[in-house]
């Protein structure tokens, strides 16, 4: 194995990172509440914003830009729960589909008009540079988002298994009646799960920025990736979804850097419906 | 029949409202369709403010401008020094609004000819009415190859076009070669639509035709997410010069991804758009270093004419001038003094006008070798600088007769 395809494999599990780490929220709402959000993609764009303007307006250091990002998101996810999904939940499916995609498309116009159509990107460096691990390179930017990624996953994990909020989530998650009956209070809970998504989302963005030019239409580009990554993870599972991204970024490095850029995708979605043949219900989810 | 005779009709009784006696307080009209909203607005808005200096600049006078085309400042002289008047039309970028627009500003406002229109789709419909309507008009800025050559008698156009970067691309590269830089090996990294694929395969063409070798065609999607294998790719095959035809964001997003890997190729040439907006060199102008451009526009040394043109529309729009805003006010430059020559407001005489254009390089703002149009109205002597990003600015490097900066290489990145 030579050092540049050594190189191409890291190069795409850090990718790999990034993608489940912007992908992790999507997950976590469907788990919850077997709501699709189609405006998560216009979430991390946000998040992405914010360390722009901590940065950038504010003048505020690079630490700053995660939790500012996690607390505004999580602000902007309780909201949105009380004041759009807990209304549109009592109407049919379709209601709910399409209130998120206009939620999405609110929150992409009213990015251009606050912040225009013009590209903007965090300073060169602002996560750190490089590191050369005997001809490796690592981008810091990229092992930051892999490190958080990580963390966040076993995270959600202890949350949900050890906790007892994570207890009472899961219980809403399973039968909100029942859990009713039990006396918790499912509105808090679902606001709370809606909360800890949209701050996932909004870390994630955060972290994004220093990789990615900033524009109000790069939710687009990315809620594509998060949904297969979702599917490919199993709906509703967060480990599954730090699972599929890490694979999803080394096939299309690897496809990428053996057939070219354009057959990446190629391969992605022939493995991924390949695997939805196979295994419909996603590598971890259960059907 | 009955259309023709109609079709004869119209130019005929169009030729002699507009032929009528001109005073010198009489106001020569020409159409002018720009996108001033939608999403090009931006640049749309930047296009009418330049042409609206070059209307300031033939109209009244400006010290330092003389030697430039109606640079005297004294209106028409052949009509009596009439002054020139644009009616702007917006179309939104939309080709049939630019039609509708068009079709108005001849018929109503009775211009004598149109200029315009920036999106090449909206110059390809327009300048159709323009034919039909026997009225003159130039496409200053739209660069899309099919826009001439169908046979249209009243288009023309100065700009360069795609044939004409390859030109300027592979007579650079083998000058370098013969001052002893090796630029055998080129590779080419482009977005995968019209664009990308149009120009590189026109440059590559060429590349082969100069002798030198293609060691890498990558085309990528302007839209990915990651370009790190690609820049691998680049650097297992070690090319000499690496061409670019990026859009903005996937620009940034490689000049990221060759700093994270450490790889620069000893020249690197990039064909406008991403790597010429503004965003661009803000945000990572500190990782591209060294990166050759093209541009026909060059600001040009403190006094002279250019930087007086440029201090105008800076006044005026808050930023310097750029590239597609000047080769814009070129083409009504052009078109002005056509009609000037023309020495009437007759379509007709204005068209004969623009067919016997010979205009010398002294007397243009920008990089042109001149401009004299072929069969097609195609400029047959458009050319452009090349551009270099020294600091925070480009500067023009090439070629060496025009050149404002010493053109550095290898290519720096960052440091």
């Amino acid at each position: 194995m030579t050092l540049t395809l050594i190189q191409v494999i890291v190069s795409g599990l850090l990718v790999g990172a990034v993608y489940a780490l912007f992908s992790s929220g999507l997950t976590l709402i469907w788990g919850m509440m077997n709501v699709i959000n189609f405006g998560h993609g216009d979430f991390v764009m946000v998040g992405m914003y914010t360390a722009f303007v901590v940065m950038m307006w504010l003048h505020g250091g690079a630490g700053w830009i995660g939790p500012a990002a996690g607390l505004l998101l999580f602000a902007l996810g309780v909201a949105v729960y009380y004041g759009l999904i807990r209304p549109v939940m009592r109407g049919p499916m379709l209601a709910q589909i399409l209130s998120t995609f206009g939620l999405a498309l609110f929150i992409r116009y009213t990015a251009f008009w606050i912040f225009s159509a013009n590209f903007v990107t965090l300073p060169e460096g602002a996560l750190g540079g490089t590191i050369n691990l005997g001809g490796i390179y690592l981008g810091m930017p990229q092992l930051i988002a892999g490190i958080v990624a990580i963390a966040l996953t076993i995270g959600m994990y202890l949350l949900l298994t050890h906790t007892r909020v994570g207890s009472q989530l899961l219980a809403v998650s399973e039968d909100r009646n029942a859990a009713m009956l039990m006396g918790i209070r499912p509105d808090r809970m679902q606001a709370l799960a809606w909360g800890l998504a949209s701050a996932a989302a909004g870390i994630a963005g955060a972290l994004m920025a220093a990789i990615y030019p900033i524009s109000p239409t790069i939710g687009e580009t990315l809620a594509l990736t998060a949904f297969v990554v979702v599917t490919f993870g199993g709906f509703g599972s967060v480990p599954g979804a730090l699972l599929a991204g890490l694979m999803i970024g080394v096939v299309q490095a690897l496809s990428a850097y053996w057939f070219g850029p354009i057959y990446r995708d190629v391969a992605v979605y022939a493995i991924f419906v390949l695997m939805l043949w196979v295994r419909p219900q996603g590598l971890l989810g259960t059907a | 029949m009955l259309g023709l005779m109609w079709r004869g009709l119209l130019v005929g009784s169009l030729a002699v409202a507009a032929s009528a006696a001109v005073r010198a307080d009489d106001v020569v009209k020409i159409g002018s369709i720009y996108p001033l909203t939608g999403v090009a607005a931006s640049a749309g808005n930047y296009a009418k403010q330049a042409i609206e200096i070059g209307e300031d600049i033939v109209n009244s006078p400006h010290p330092g401008l003389e030697k430039l085309l109606l640079g005297e400042g004294k209106g028409l002289p052949n009509l009596k020094g009439a002054k020139i008047q644009v009616d702007f039309a917006d179309h939104q970028g939309n080709p049939s609004v630019g039609q509708s627009q068009t079709l108005r500003l001849i018929t109503e406002d009775k211009v004598v000819a149109m200029l315009g229109a920036y999106q090449s789709s909206v110059s390809f419909s327009a300048t159709a009415v323009a034919e039909r309507y026997g009225i003159p008009f130039l496409v200053a800025d739209s660069s899309a190859p099919n826009i001439t050559g169908r046979g249209f008698k009243w288009t023309f156009r100065p700009t360069p076009i795609g044939t004409d970067f390859a030109k300027i691309y592979s007579k650079f590269l083998t000058e370098l070669k013969a001052q002893g830089t090796k630029v055998d090996n080129v590779a080419f990294v482009f977005e995968n639509t019209d664009y990308g694929t149009s120009v590189s395969s026109v440059v590559s063409d060429a590349i082969k035709a100069a002798g030198l070798n293609v060691v890498a065609m990558i085309s990528y999607s302007a839209n990915s997410t990651d370009v790190s294998p690609q820049v691998l790719q680049l650097r297992d095959k070690k090319p000499d010069v690496v061409i670019f035809i990026s859009y903005t964001a996937d620009a940034i997003l490689y000049m990221k991804s060759m700093k994270t890997l450490d790889y620069k190729p000893p020249i690197e040439i990039a064909d406008d758009s991403g790597f010429s907006d503004p965003a661009f060199v803000t945000s990572v102008g500190n990782l591209a270093q060294g990166v050759v451009n093209r541009s026909a526009w060059s600001m040009g040394p403190p006094g002279s004419p250019t930087a007086i043109i440029n201090e105008l529309y800076k006044a005026k729009s808050g930023q310097n001038l750029d590239d597609t805003s000047g080769r814009i006010m070129q083409g009504f430059f052009v078109l002005a003094d056509a009609i000037n020559r023309a020495g009437s407001t007759d379509p007709a005489a204005i068209q004969k006008a623009l067919i016997a254009t010979d205009i010398k390089p002294d007397q243009l703002m920008m990089g042109y070798n001149g401009v004299k149009f072929d069969e097609t109205g195609q400029n047959i002597l458009a050319s452009s600088y090349l551009i270099q990003l020294q600091g925070k600015e480009y500067v023009s490097v090439w070629p060496a007769a025009n050149a404002t900066a010493k053109l550095v290489l290898p290519y720096k990145g960052w440091e």
